[in-house]
């Protein structure tokens, strides 16, 4: 561990989220409790909530050092504007701004993650867990399209969205970042405090077109 | 709605996306300090409200976050050109 990284592990509070073993903390997905309407007949839409993941969000204006960390404990690079690289185990980097990434890895790696990227990266750069404030919901079907062309305005269209595509904009009367993962499925992250008000919203968007949760 | 080009994410984004946040290139003074109450109170409170040709700060809101600058004809709500904050606009209107 390089001096400048230690300096940042003194300063920040480092603490991981995830319950102890053993714990009487019950970990509760922000969806957990919602009683999902579907329609059982064929479903033209597939929905699930791939919650409790480990969410950080990576912040780094240019910093080198940052980025060969990231390339050092992902194996992966920070990607450009509108883009994601993932790898086989899940874990993916999607590109939200200039200097901002959000990463997500399995729940129980997100501070082991954290704790190495610190290790490695010196200067300026930030890592917020925000596992707790967001959800991720995954959107597959013939019609996921057109439930996602009800909700947002943004093309969907292949030749403006296509494959590992990321893109966060209005959802609704909220916002979400969006990836296609393939050519029809989607990844949508939300915010918890909205996942409610979204689930019932694209519930009823799905409707028509059949439901079906896994 | 207009479609407005987002500088940073490098595409056509709805309006809906976006917020206006005033006149753009607004200089703080070197030497607070120094100034007159009425220099203050112009860096302050006293805007450009032309029509025609304006320099505006918008903000990405639902999008990358980031701010930029607009070159907007008030008149039409055409949108010339957006830039990168620090850049200079091309496009100016002519001195009077
Ligand atoms: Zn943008």
């Amino acid at each position: 561990m390089s001096e400048a990284a230690e300096t940042q592990s003194e300063i920040f509070a480092q603490m991981d989220q995830v319950p102890a073993a053993g714990s009487d903390v019950i970990a509760e997905s922000p969806l957990s409790n919602f009683h999902w309407k579907t329609t059982g007949a064929e479903a033209g839409v597939t929905l699930s909530e791939q919650g409790l993941a480990g969410h950080l969000v990576l912040r780094s204006a240019g910093n080198s050092s940052f980025e060969a960390a990231v390339e050092k404990v992902l194996g992966m690079s920070l990607p450009g504007p509108l883009q994601s690289v993932s790898d086989d185990s899940g874990r993916v980097i999607r590109w939200t701004s200039p200097d901002e990434w959000l990463l997500t890895v399995s729940n129980s790696d997100a501070f082991s993650v954290e704790q190495q990227l610190r290790a490695e990266a010196s200067g300026h750069y930030s890592i917020v867990n925000v596992s707790g404030g967001q959800t991720i919901l995954m959107l597959s079907g013939d019609s996921a399209e057109m439930v996602l062309m009800k909700t947002c305005h943004y093309d969907t269209h292949e030749s403006s969205f296509p494959v590992g595509k990321v893109v966060r904009t209005t959802f609704a009367k909220s916002g979400a970042l969006i990836r296609r993962v393939g050519e029809s499925e989607w990844e949508l992250i939300i915010r918890r405090s909205f996942s409610d008000y979204l689930a019932l919203w694209l519930q009823d968007a799905a409707g028509e077109y059949g439901l079906q949760i896994i | 709605m207009l479609c407005i080009f987002c500088p940073h994410c490098g595409e056509y984004r709805e309006e809906e996306e976006f917020s206006a946040r005033g006149q753009a290139h607004i200089k703080r003074p070197e030497d607070p300090e120094a100034c007159s109450d009425e220099e203050w109170g112009n860096y302050m409170f006293f805007r450009k409200n032309p029509k025609g040709l304006h320099h505006e700060l918008w903000v990405h809101s639902a999008g990358c976050g980031k701010f930029f600058n607009m070159t907007r004809d008030t008149v039409s709500y055409e949108i010339k050109e957006t830039y990168k904050i620090g850049e200079q606009p091309s496009v100016v209107a002519a001195e009077k």
